[in-house]
């Protein structure tokens, strides 16, 4: 433990934050716009022909308030793709960051968590924001939902660390492609924009393998108010997914620039 | 086993295997406290992976290292807190400013904020990059990202800073700024460990060194005592032109202690230069341009590693 962790990766956090400062700003504060855009156009434009659909206890709940969880669960995992995809390889591949942080006392997992930890505190801002949107406009019935924050950010540590472990496979921008590849469909078919029984019942077995829809089965099951077991199910997913992904990354890095 | 304390670095029968190939072959060598130790070989001689494996980030196949008595494998990230590394090619965050690359890779060494503010300021001086402390790093010229990265391995005050080939790539100029840089350190006490290609830079710089080629050491010795084991003290270049140089080489049998035939030109190895010189002349040979100099490193190094390209 001590050859891959020396208790520092706060250090990895301040340096980003400190790139963020002086370089990219900018793509931060677009990617909050993106499930706003969303939620606007599907929820409240196509919502007035939808009108209200049934909810998880059984309730009517409007259109808006049925996909404004699944937005928040999605942009959780499109912010922690990003940040562990494509600028995770930018900087493994061309920038030889991590080579540069190996050289110091620093271990491969302080470098995993460091980054990990920083598309959380960016994943923390969009959710924080985008629940401002939601109370707003009135898209939070229960108040469970308060616990989908929290719940985003699981949704997006799951992500980050599967997302940098996949990352440390690649050696071509082509690679990188597949992940958009298998990221729009996931969107659209995880139960997102309707409910999940639309489909027969084998296909729903294929929706359930995939994280996504316990993402949005875990903050919709929050913001509309049905609070049972079902929830620590989507939790352990996530869980797993953590453990996994630390597990990955940190393996790979080590192989990768300590080899 | 205990070292004596004034051993910074030891390697005994020192090996690294990647797959099949054997980058470096059971070498043996010691670096003592605050002197300058190159490593010099043609590419692919295994001095890279000699010099990540004392980084502490490579971990050896077989034999023994220690690094500030200590052993890699097992204290990887505590030897690497003393060390300070310039590696072959730059990596320095390009994303933060020239300052906060300083401060920022010293807090990945876990030093605090109070020590690092005027260390950093202290380095940027040192490096003559005071205007340029507030610049992004990508408007610096290669010499300035040079001595930033100079700059940056000096950080945590290391008791051994490594260098790889520090001044590839840079303009005359340049490097003489950056040897000066190095000698003050060394100076100052801090233990240098280089690798080069460059003769010139390890004549300049390095009290002792090693020459290696293929994984495994050639020679090892003082840059002086390397040319005198090696080389003669003079060397005679000859040029007859290319179409003539192997036939004449025929009569100048007998001079010097060893003569090498070039397409360009002849070389005598002697200690009588000028002497063999005058008599070749008077044999009524007219070379078109000829050069008695002192051996340097450079003819050692080309003896012992060979003369086709190692690409």
């Amino acid at each position: 433990m001590r050859q891959i962790y020396a208790g520092r990766p706060h250090t990895v956090v301040l340096r980003a934050l400190y790139a963020l400062k002086t370089s990219a700003w900018f793509i931060v504060v677009s990617g909050f716009f993106e499930p706003v855009f969303y939620l606007l156009a599907f929820g409240l434009g196509l919502g007035t022909l939808v009108g209200s659909v049934t909810g998880p206890l059984g309730q009517p709940v409007s259109y808006a308030a049925f996909i404004a969880p699944a937005l928040l669960a999605t942009s959780a995992m499109n912010g922690a793709i990003y940040d562990s995809t494509w600028n995770v390889f930018f900087k493994m591949r061309f920038a030889r960051l991590y080579e540069g942080m190996i050289a110091t006392s620093l271990g491969t997992l302080d470098i995993a968590l460091g980054e990990i930890m920083y598309a959380l505190l960016r994943g923390l801002v969009y959710a924080l924001a985008f629940m401002a949107v939601m109370l707003s406009l009135g898209l939070v019935p229960s108040v469970w939902g308060i616990l989908a924050v929290p719940a985003a950010l699981l949704i997006a540590f799951g992500f980050s660390a599967c997302g940098m472990a996949l990352t440390s496979y690649m050696t071509t921008f082509q690679q990188m492609d597949w992940i958009n590849f298998f990221m729009l469909p996931m969107f659209l078919f995880s139960a997102t924009f309707y409910p999940i029984t639309v489909y027969p019942e084998y296909i729903r077995w294929i929706i359930k393998l995939f994280p996504l829809w316990h993402g949005i089965e875990l903050i919709r099951g929050l913001t509309l108010g049905q609070f049972d077991v079902s929830i620590l199910w989507h939790v352990l997913y996530f869980v797993v997914m953590i453990a996994v992904g630390l597990i990955a990354t940190t393996r790979r890095l080590t192989n990768l620039f300590m080899k | 086993m205990e070292k004596p304390i004034d051993i910074v670095i030891h390697a005994r029968g020192l090996t690294k295997d990647f797959g099949q190939l054997r980058a470096v072959d059971s070498v043996d060598f010691e670096v003592r406290k605050g002197e300058a130790f190159g490593l010099l070989g043609p590419n692919g001689a295994g001095k890279s992976t000699t010099m990540r494996m004392i980084a502490s980030v490579s971990k050896r196949t077989g034999g023994e290292l220690s690094i500030l008595g200590l052993d890699p494998n097992e204290y990887g990230p505590d030897i690497r807190g003393h060390l300070g590394v310039v590696p072959q090619q730059d990596n320095l965050d390009l994303e933060i400013k020239v300052r906060e690359n300083l401060i920022v890779y010293g807090r990945y060494f876990g030093l605090p904020m109070k020590f690092l503010r005027p260390k950093a300021d202290e380095l940027i001086e040192f490096v003559q990059l005071t205007e340029k402390a507030k610049a992004k790093v990508d408007t610096l010229s290669g010499g300035m990202k040079r001595r930033l990265t100079i700059a940056r391995a000096l950080i945590n005050e290391p008791d051994i800073l490594l260098l790889d080939e520090p001044t590839t790539g840079l303009d005359p100029q340049a490097r003489h700024v950056l040897w000066d840089r190095l000698f003050r350190l060394k100076e100052s006490g801090v233990t240098l460990v280089i690798t080069t290609h460059y003769m010139d830079e390890a004549e300049q710089l390095c009290d002792r060194l090693i020459v290696m080629d293929k994984g495994r050491i050639m020679a090892a010795g003082t840059p002086a005592s390397l040319i005198q084991e090696f080389s003669s003290r003079e060397v005679v270049e000859l040029r007859f032109g290319s179409d003539k140089n192997a036939r004449l080489a025929e009569q100048l049998r007998g001079f010097g202690e060893r003569i090498e035939v070039l397409p360009d030109r002849i070389l005598i190895y002697t200690d009588t230069g000028e002497e063999d010189l005058a008599r070749i002349v008077e044999r009524g040979l007219r070379p078109v341009t000829s050069l008695v100099r002192r051996s340097s490193l450079e003819d050692v190094f080309l003896r012992l590693t060979g003369r086709s390209l190692i690409e």
